[in-house]
């Protein structure tokens, strides 16, 4: 195993992003995208392929046919109406969201099409009630700036957003439809050929740039970026659900590995005699034989009425085990192939025997396929109906690894590898949105949204910092995070100082977050609120943490249940100098040893049994004045 | 004029001066440069842009003003891949599906200009592969309409046709209809070819079968099944019974309606439950009796179309009714309100009318329940006036049975007993 030089190899790569709107209504119907887990009816679904406009299948679509789950969707009246459950024809095409699209597209100099086209894209995942997303591209070119280096624009497409998957089982998926239909564009740039830590200021930028236009949703999954990756001589790799910039880089990194070692296996695959591998010469059913098995695994598989069947691969011995770099192998990729298909895995000739899988199996195996030592084979065992799509894409796979890297979409784990999802759709997936005439674009919307390009970055945080007079750090932090919005609604009557806003949204609810707590139970409209209450001295700076913490941790829903619930509220100072008083008589002694050192040791007292019914400051001054009264009273100077 | 498709005026015009036309591969350079297809226009578009299909598959516009050149590449045809032939299976039974257009076959087609008129056998069995598995089918194509454009000379076509596989060896036959009209076609065959021996079902779908959710699968699948699985006689439009794609139904030809404008559910059966349910692994009967009121097959195809229905709604105006009877209209069909009224208004019109010689029956437009014409004075008016109650049958049927029964009538004497006679389910009993 070498190490990979990954400026050599041509490494290019291609952002797409995906960024929800903030439009409060689906792009085609005028349902909200309220976040729900409550769920009033549902309805299953079956999707199938069908042709495109050119008369011919896409691979992807066919692939996902191939699978055939049937499809529950779950739905809420307050985010879904018939348009969702297409049973009902798009309506118009929100004009909110056109202009929004427009001023994106200005902002990025792109040249917009004066004629749009809505199209159905086909995506059979279950993903779409359709069967289809509809799409449509808003303008090609343009650029945009990172650092005075200009990275092209491929393309801008509005479309909309998918259903969002809850469970997913051997037979069936789980949807719920309020996601489905709310406004995003997709901005793909041109694959550049840049190291994995520079894709992240461009990512980070164009987000940015995003951001300034306010008009664009944000929280977790209101963004969303594929990524294209490819090396010299390899097919187009798109890799899906890239959640952070962090796993970027690492995801960047593994592809470039993956595929370098894919071509490095082509190579010397190349140097083998490799006969093509046909389904009716190469593949065995040993389902009788493997019947004595002691393999656990493949008693299991017989007893689920399972066919198990063998591919004979000719002079592949050691092909499937070859990794030209740590965990890539040609073994691996299969296996991640077939599980798409509901398949287990397979077990290949380099690793056996193991798995139960004994020399005495291998035997017979052999001698039924006739096979020598330098010879390879594959085991898969599945039903029926899907053991022939799963032989078939092996076949194609084995055929594809002759070629190298062959160009195919791939989703991005947690710890920043990809796994193989689906072949790479192709233009066959588009067809016209019938039910949609197209979209004119005139020049007086493009007139408009050219004079209101918002301003860059730099000066948007420039004029943030003026106004509400935050430091850098801090007006930059609250920039970039999902609070923007909700800031600037807190901090208008600078009732409550904006640094104080901005470093409870920007690090205390992060630091919460960091313990294990959940933002999502903290809903913008309870966090304006602890504001307001805050204002109007209802509570104390020092209560806000406690009341998000108690929230968060699920323990309590709103603002007025934490109140209610715990101590958390303001004494009235009657009640207040009643409590310190009684404070203050229980330690008369201390006081008069300590003089008025005693203030830190009644402190802590003190906000034992105040804490979070009135302010720290408050509390320390009444006691300061309380001490200086009985000193002065006892003439005990200090 | 499939070479232009769609392109008039000055887009026309810069088509045929650039020497291209639809189908063409072409490079267009304005402030940027585009390949792509050119595709055909859809109609009431504007003609100052051409459409192009890019190679990302996606459509777009460009303005003819703004083009500085464009460039043939290829002209050649994309080549439709022929599907691999049906295999019959001799075990099975045999069924004829006959098209008659409508959602369920309908998609844009570009290569031939125009919606794909056939749904041939290599088609169906390509979109819904599990058909093979269900019956040997015979498809024929007899008309490729929305059902909107259906005339009751259709109706008797699709009669004729049917008639003539009456004798056949199919086990029944399935026709495949756009579903705004279906109730009237369903209806008009239920009284056409009362004792037909094998059944008839007319089947659609609310969203058309070139988007993968399309509801035209699982209506297939369950009409093909019904017919080679049910047992029974008569008309029944097979439809889904809810939003799901899990159960479909069987509705009598002359007691249903389409109530809804998209919903896969559209079609339902007017005051009972479906008279089939077709699940996935059985076929459930709620039919209680025959769908046809007489064994022996008795075909009578003809029609006479002067017939008028009449919904009455207040501020009616009655000479209409007198445009009727000058216009040689024989019957009127009226939707009454509640019961089985009209305003007052009409008396004399209705009368007249009378006196020509027209027929007049009552249907209600609660569409549901019977007219009961004795109960309110109004109604013991009308009934002297010598307007006929017609019980529950729904007002789209009375008018269907109007005019087959004038055209196989030769008196009005003879029409009113057609009209009264419960012949294919149409009076619940």
């Amino acid at each position: 195993m070498s190490e990979l030089d990954i400026d050599k190899i041509g490494l290019k790569v291609g952002l797409e992003i995906h960024q929800q709107l903030s439009t409060n209504k689906k792009l085609f119907c005028n349902c909200s995208s309220t976040e729900t887990s409550e769920f009033t009816s549902k309805f299953s679904r079956k999707l199938r392929a069908t042709k495109s406009e050119l008369g011919t299948y896409d691979p992807a679509a066919l692939f996902e046919s191939a699978k055939s789950k049937r499809m529950i969707y779950y739905t809420n009246p307050d985010s879904c109406c018939l348009v969702e459950q297409d049973e009902e024809p798009p309506h118009e095409l929100d004009h909110d969201t056109k202009n929004i699209a427009i001023l994106i597209a200005s902002s990025l100099k792109s040249n917009i099409f004066s004629e749009i086209y809505p199209m159905r894209k086909m995506v059979i995942d279950g993903s779409n009630t359709s069967g289809f997303q509809r799409t449509m591209l808003i303008s090609q070119g343009g650029y945009l700036d990172v650092e005075g280096k200009k990275i092209g624009i491929q393309s801008i497409c509005l479309e909309e957003d998918a259903a969002k998957l809850l469970d997913d089982r051997e037979t069936e998926r789980d949807f719920s439809l309020e996601r489905l239909g709310i406004p995003l564009v997709e901005i793909a740039l041109e694959p550049v050929n840049a190291r994995p830590s520079e894709m992240r200021k461009i990512a980070l930028t164009l987000g940015r740039l995003l951001r300034t236009t306010k008009k664009v949703a944000r929280g977790l999954g209101s963004i969303r970026q594929d990524v294209n990756v490819s090396i010299s001589n390899s097919g187009i790799v798109e890799v899906k659900g890239v959640q952070q910039l962090d796993q970027l880089e690492k995801v960047v990194e593994y592809e470039a590995k993956r595929q370098h070692g894919l071509i490095l296996i082509s190579q010397k695959l190349a140097k083998l005699n490799l006969e093509k591998i046909s389904k009716r010469e190469n593949v065995f059913d040993v389902t009788e034989i493997m019947k004595e098995c002691k393999s656990k695994i493949i008693q299991k598989l017989l007893k689920e009425k399972a066919v198990i069947k063998v591919i004979k691969i000719k002079n592949f011995s050691g092909m499937f085990s070859f990794s030209p770099y740590e965990n890539i192998r040609l073994g691996k990729e299969l296996g991640q192939l077939v599980r798409f298909f509901g398949i287990g895995g397979i077990f290949h000739s380099d690793e056996l025997p193991n798995y139960g899988i004994e020399n005495s199996d291998i035997e017979k195996i052999k001698n039924l396929i006739q096979i020598n030592d330098n010879d390879g084979f594959l085991i898969i065992a599945g039903n029926n109906s899907k053991i022939d799509f799963a032989i078939d894409s092996i076949i194609n796979r084995i055929d594809d690894a002759k070629l190298g890297v062959p160009a195919e979409t791939r989703m991005a784990t947690q710890t920043g590898e990809t796994v193989y999802l689906r072949p790479r759709p192709g233009a066959s997936r588009m067809y016209p949105e019938t039910d949609i005439p197209p979209i004119i674009v005139t020049k007086d919307e493009i007139n408009f949204a050219e004079k209101n390009i918002p301003k860059s970055w730099d000066e948007s945080l420039c004029d943030l910092q003026k106004k509400y007079e935050l430091n850098p750090q801090l007006a930059e932090q609250i920039f970039d995070s999902e609070y923007l919005e909700l800031f600037e609604k807190i901090s208008t009557n600078k009732k409550s100082s904006p640094n104080f806003v901005a470093s409870v949204l920007c690090s205390t609810i992060t630091n919460l977050e960091r313990q294990g707590l959940d933002p999502n139970l903290l809903k913008h409209d309870e966090i304006i609120k602890t504001f307001e209450f805050l204002n109007l001295d209802k509570i104390s700076k020092e209560s806000v943490e406690m009341i998000f913490e108690q929230i968060m941790s699920g323990k309590t829903k709103s603002v007025d249940e934490t109140i209610q619930k715990s101590s958390i509220g303001t004494l009235d100072d009657e009640e207040l100098t009643k409590i310190v008083d009684e404070i203050i008589q229980k330690n008369l002694e201390l006081i008069k040893n300590q003089g008025s050192h005693s203030i830190g040791t009644l402190m802590g007292i003190a906000m034992k049994s105040l804490r979070g019914k009135a302010s720290g400051e408050k509390i320390n001054q009444l006691l300061q004045k309380k001490i200086i009264d009985i000193l002065d009273k006892n003439k005990i100077m200090p | 004029m499939s070479e232009y498709r769609g392109y008039t005026g000055a887009s026309l015009t810069f088509l045929k001066e650039s020497k291209v036309k639809v189908g063409d591969s072409v490079k267009i350079t304005e402030d940027l440069t585009y390949t792509g297809i050119i595709m055909p226009r859809y109609e009431n578009t504007d003609d100052n842009h051409i459409a192009i299909k890019l190679k990302s598959g996606y459509n777009i516009g460009i303005e003819i003003k703004k083009i500085k050149k464009i460039e043939l590449i290829s002209s050649e045809k994309i080549e439709k891949k022929s599907t691999s032939e049906v295999k019959s299976d001799s075990t099975l039974p045999k069924i004829l599906l006959l098209s008659t257009g409508g959602t369920i076959a309908s998609k844009i087609d570009y290569r031939t200009g125009a919606v794909t008129p056939a749904l041939s056998a290599e088609d169906l069995s390509a979109a819904v592969p599990e058909l093979a598995e269900i019956a040997n089918i015979d498809a024929s194509v007899l008309f490729s309409e929305y059902s909107e454009n259906l005339e009751p000379e259709h109706w008797k076509k699709i009669a004729e046709k049917l008639d003539s596989y009456a004798k056949s060896d199919y086990k029944g036959i399935v026709v495949a209809h756009g579903t705004d009209t279906m109730q009237y076609s369903a209806a008009f065959l239920s009284f056409a070819l009362a004792g037909y021996p094998v059944p008839i079902v007319l089947v659609g779908s609310q969203r058309s079968s070139d988007r993968p959710s399309s509801d035209a699968a699982l209506n297939l699948i369950s009409a093909v099944r019904f017919v080679v699985e049910s047992n029974t006689q008569g008309v029944f439009v097979v439809m889904h019974h809810n939003e799901s794609d899990d159960l479909a139904v069987a509705h009598l030809g002359t007691r249903v309606r389409k109530n809804h404008t998209s919903k896969r559910s559209a079609f339902q059966t007017i005051g009972n439950d479906p008279a089939f349910l077709i699940f996935d692994k059985k076929i459930e009967q709620n039919l209680k009796t025959d769908f046809f009121k007489q064994r022996e097959y008795n075909p009578k195809l003809n029609f006479d179309k002067h017939v008028a229905l009449v919904k009455y709604h207040p501020g009616y105006d009655p000479k209409i009714i007198d445009f009727f009877i000058k216009s040689g209209y024989k019957a009127i069909i009226f939707e009454g309100t509640g019961l089985g009224h009209i305003g007052k208004t009409m008396y004399e019109y209705v009368k007249k009318a009378n006196e020509n010689g027209l027929f007049m029956g009552m249907t209600s437009q609660c569409i549901d329940g019977r007219v009961g014409m004795n109960v309110y004075e109004s109604g013991r008016d009308l009934l002297e006036l010598g307007i006929i109650p017609l019980s529950d049958m729904i007002p789209e049927t009375a008018l269907v049975k109007a005019m087959w029964a004038l055209g196989n009538s030769t008196n009005v004497e003879e029409m009113k007993n057609l009209m009264l006679q419960n012949i294919a389910s149409e009076f619940s009993d």
